[in-house]
């Protein structure tokens, strides 16, 4: 879908575990709140891992999609 | 709002290259969890603390039959085993694009993660506080235990 306009952008392609978690932590704390990061992962295990980011951080998985081998996650900073 | 423990408590008393992943994949993800995270260095955990060590932690084949190569102890006792087995995982994990130890390490450090050195470990093995990293804190059980009991998660490597 395009009405997403991610303010931030952050391609974590071919990081493994735990490293696509961490970028994401430090993007959004470098946001401001209500901007979404478009996060782009490779790791199969990002998917189970932003979820559960998002539950214990508070900020907001916009949606999440898969194009071929890429992960590409939508995420509001929320505070 | 989120909820569950606010904080994470790590024990680590192996300085082997295995126990230290666990220590400090569990601790940088923790810290981007926005979990208060404090990492308990004991007795052989103390090695990953050491100045220039980081990097140069090993693991043995000895003993250790979930090696992807399978190594007989009779053959892994030899001189040069260890060397060789650190070698092949590194190389594992350089494939599977694993952060290095130092570069988690320095996130660990870059997230505030609290780096605790035991005390009576150091002085039992002969470790001076300057022979450790710097922003090392020095403490006993009862540090640990005060930081632990305030709504932590508690793992032991």
């Amino acid at each position: 879908m395009s009405e997403l306009t991610p303010d931030v952008t952050l391609d974590n392609s071919g990081l493994a575990c735990p490293m696509p978690i961490i970028k994401t932590k430090k993007a959004i704390d470098g946001m401001q709140v209500g901007q979404v990061l478009k996060m782009i992962a490779t790791d199969p295990g990002s998917i189970p891992d932003v979820q559960a980011w998002v539950s214990k951080t508070g900020h907001e998985l916009l949606k999440h999609e898969t194009e071929g081998n890429r992960f590409i996650f939508y995420i509001r900073k929320t505070k | 709002m989120p909820e569950g423990k606010k904080r994470l408590a790590i024990i680590c008393l192996h300085g082997s290259i295995d126990v230290a992943f666990a220590t400090f994949v569990l601790a940088t993800a923790g810290a981007a969890m926005e979990m208060e995270t404090a990492v308990y260095f004991a007795f052989y955990g103390l090695e990953v603390l050491k100045k220039g060590k980081i990097n140069k932690l090993k693991v043995s084949p000895l003993a250790n039959p979930a090696m992807p190569v399978k190594i007989p102890n009779i053959i892994a006792m030899l001189p040069g085993m260890t060397a060789a087995a650190t070698a092949m995982m590194k190389s594992w994990m350089k494939k599977s694009r694993v952060a290095t130890l130092g570069e988690l390490l320095d996130t660990a450090r870059e997230l505030g993660v609290r780096l605790i050195a035991c005390q009576m470990s150091m002085d039992v093995m002969g470790i001076k506080k300057e022979n450790l990293i710097d922003g090392v804190e020095i403490g006993g059980a009862a540090t640990f235990l005060e930081f632990a009991s305030q709504d932590a998660i508690t793992l032991t490597f």
